[in-house]
């Protein structure tokens, strides 16, 4: 009877039920290391949550427009290091895009026919290497090189550029609107003393940091341009740049922008380089070359100054405000990057 | 427009998107430069890499500055990240398998994926903020340890692991689990030796760079690690480390103790990029033999 039917014994599993414990036990190990993935998630939003209650209950919502941090009094307002962090960025990245994508533009459209194509391999891998450079090592590069240049020669030549572009277009400004011309002469983003360590040359660490995050995705964009698309344009007559413009460019663009979000995300939590080269000062800075502060370097640097609970708390949810800002960057970002993915496909992922 | 000016803006755009290239590579070539230059005294100076820094002293007429090492602070450093690696990987490894192997495309596979990568977003000084918060509510004796720090870097490199391990098994072709599904193993058996096995490479390139990323993290450490001057001293005690080191000794006054950062950051660079090298030979190995078997 059991040699009738040999695909039986083929079907019959040996040791049926070790193998159902084996397999159910495997499953369950690797259910808890994906459930640990969502509860480190869910616990890093709820610890600073719980930990800020005492911030929380003191100032309210307040204390993001609140713009005195003084110990003495016990008053704490976040509105400086929000400033600060959201001025630094948006100036690093206005700086860093350009940059990042016209490497970007280069290496996969405009490089001559005459670069070899592995010279142009290794050169899109070293713009990538920067981005494994550490935080530290960009803050102590831009507190010994890039702060004493900014300070005998950046930073003096901007003000003296803005003056004189003042003086030149103040006569046709104040003949169209005096009020223009009087805000433009009492709120240049050049005064005060220059010191070097200062908000403007923490925006610039920050634009070389995120260059090479923007340079990386901005690039994977290009290049999932179809081939089609640019040839066609090169087919009807126009020039590489016409090509790259008119038929590589708009079909990027949503990568491209995704690309410059993700690099924002990755500048407004940067601390090391921020804090070594921005001053650290608490007031709210009123000029490009004022020192300041932002969340990130608020926590690195008061952390181990801080005198009491309250003050914790406020540098706790200092950190939340830091985290679901940049979550929400983060997560637009994915967004906007999922969506240029997935209707080609590429990959299957 | 005409032909020649057409051409000449052609040429134009070309050259401009070169220079932003250059420009990108400046500030690379800056710090390697300043990095070598400045530090290359310390770190090629007798004791380097076995020695404690040497105490403060900037150079006065008839004085010698020595440099002494950061034999403490690399001890933290292998310390930190060795225990950082042991808890990570584990938990990246197996969120990996669930998504790839269990979940496919089912909700709960997609949130682990979308938690990994939210989790990729947050900042390292929130991870550390974060361990600080929870020792101190429930620890309190060893907040400042090295057991705080590791578990604030593996914050850090859970979602690299996971994310990279998740592509490397989604490489791996369905034939090879059919073909281990026909031969009558076990699903635990087949995805530990077969798909594991195929997927090594790009798992193994995941881990690198995760221990690339949290070797050069200082902002987290601050917060936990704490440093000391000692080194490791056991979990449960402060422990130094490279970058914190170089945090420390840059902010200081000292001209050996500045040379001794310099050649600390030099030395996190080599660390650093040769592991991302790294990772990227053996990422390339592996698509070699992929071409290869297709």
């Amino acid at each position: 009877m059991r040699l009738a039917n040999p695909f039986r014994t083929l079907l019959r599993r040996p040791s049926q039920g070790r193998r159902r414990w084996g397999d159910l036990a495997f499953r369950g190990i690797v259910t808890i290391g994906a459930g640990a993935v969502v509860g480190v998630l869910v616990a890093i939003l709820w610890i600073l949550w719980t930990g800020s209650s005492q911030s929380r209950a003191a100032f309210g919502l307040g204390i993001v427009t609140n713009p005195t941090w003084d110990i003495t009094t016990n008053v704490f307002g976040l509105l400086p290091m929000i400033d600060g962090t959201l001025l630094t960025s948006a100036i690093a990245l206005v700086l860093a895009v350009p940059i990042a994508l016209g490497s970007s533009i280069f290496l996969t459209q405009l490089a001559p026919k005459a670069l070899p194509s592995a010279l142009k391999a290794a050169l899109a891998q070293v713009v990538d290497l920067l981005a494994a450079i550490p935080s530290i090592v960009y803050g102590f590069w831009g507190l010994f090189v890039l702060v004493p240049y900014m300070r005998t020669t950046v930073d003096p030549g901007l003000r003296s550029a803005y003056d004189r572009l003042g003086n030149l277009v103040a006569p046709t400004v104040h003949a169209v609107s005096p009020g223009a011309s009087a805000w433009a002469g009492t709120h240049s983003p050049f005064t005060g003393t220059i010191i070097g360590e200062d908000v403007l040359s923490a925006s610039i660490v920050l634009a070389i940091m995120v260059i090479p995050t923007v340079a990386a995705i901005s690039r994977d964009a290009l290049a999932a341009v179809p081939i089609p698309q640019r040839e066609a344009a090169l087919a009807l007559g126009a020039t590489n740049w016409e090509a790259t413009r008119r038929a590589v460019l708009p079909y990027a663009r949503s990568g491209i922008f995704g690309a410059s979000i993700l690099g924002l995300g990755r500048a407004l939590g940067e601390t090391m380089a921020v804090t070594l080269v921005i001053g650290n000062g608490l007031a709210p800075p009123t000029s490009l070359f004022n020192s300041g502060s932002t969340l990130a370097s608020l926590i690195a640097t008061q952390f181990s100054e801080s005198t009491g609970p309250l003050e914790y708390s406020v540098i706790i949810e200092a950190g939340l405000i830091l985290l679901l800002i940049t979550l929400g960057v983060n997560i637009v970002a994915r967004a906007i990057l999922w969506r240029f993915q997935s209707p080609g496909g590429a990959g299957g992922d | 427009m005409g032909a020649r000016i057409r051409h000449g803006v052609n040429l134009t755009a070309t050259v401009l998107a070169a220079l932003t290239l250059v420009v990108v590579l400046i500030p690379l070539a800056s710090i390697l430069v300043t990095a070598f230059q400045r530090g290359e005294a310390a770190l090629t100076s007798p004791g380097f890499f076995t020695e404690s820094p040497a105490n403060p002293c900037s150079p006065r007429a008839g004085t010698v500055c020595h440099y002494g090492g950061i034999a403490p602070a690399l001890d933290g450093t292998l310390a930190l990240v060795g225990l950082a690696a042991l808890i990570s990987v584990p938990i990246g490894l197996a969120a990996a398998i669930f998504v790839v192997e269990y979940g496919r495309d089912r909700p709960s596979a997609r949130l682990i994926t979308a938690s990994a990568d939210v989790l990729s977003g947050v900042p390292s000084i929130v991870a550390g903020l974060f361990i600080y918060t929870y020792m101190a509510a429930n620890y309190p004796q060893i907040v400042f340890s090295a057991l705080s720090g590791s578990l604030a870097l593996s914050v850090l490199m859970i979602p690299i692991v996971t994310r990279t391990a998740e592509e490397a098994l989604r490489t791996v072709p369905n034939s090879q689990r059919e073909a281990a599904e026909a031969l009558g193993i076990t699903k635990w058996k087949a995805t530990l030796r077969i798909t594991l096995g195929a997927a090594l490479p790009g798992i193994v390139t995941g881990v690198l760079l995760s221990v690339a990323r949290a070797a050069g993290e200082a902002a987290p450490l601050l917060l936990t690690a704490f440093g000391n001057n000692l080194g490791f001293q056991g979990f449960t005690q402060p422990s130094d480390a490279i970058p914190l080191l170089v945090y420390d000794f840059a902010t200081s006054p000292y001209q050996n103790w500045i040379a001794l950062a310099w050649g600390a950051a030099l030395t996190l660079i080599v660390i650093v990029l040769g592991l991302s090298i790294l990772s990227r030979l053996v990422l390339a190995r592996m698509a070699r033999r992929l071409r290869g078997s297709a």
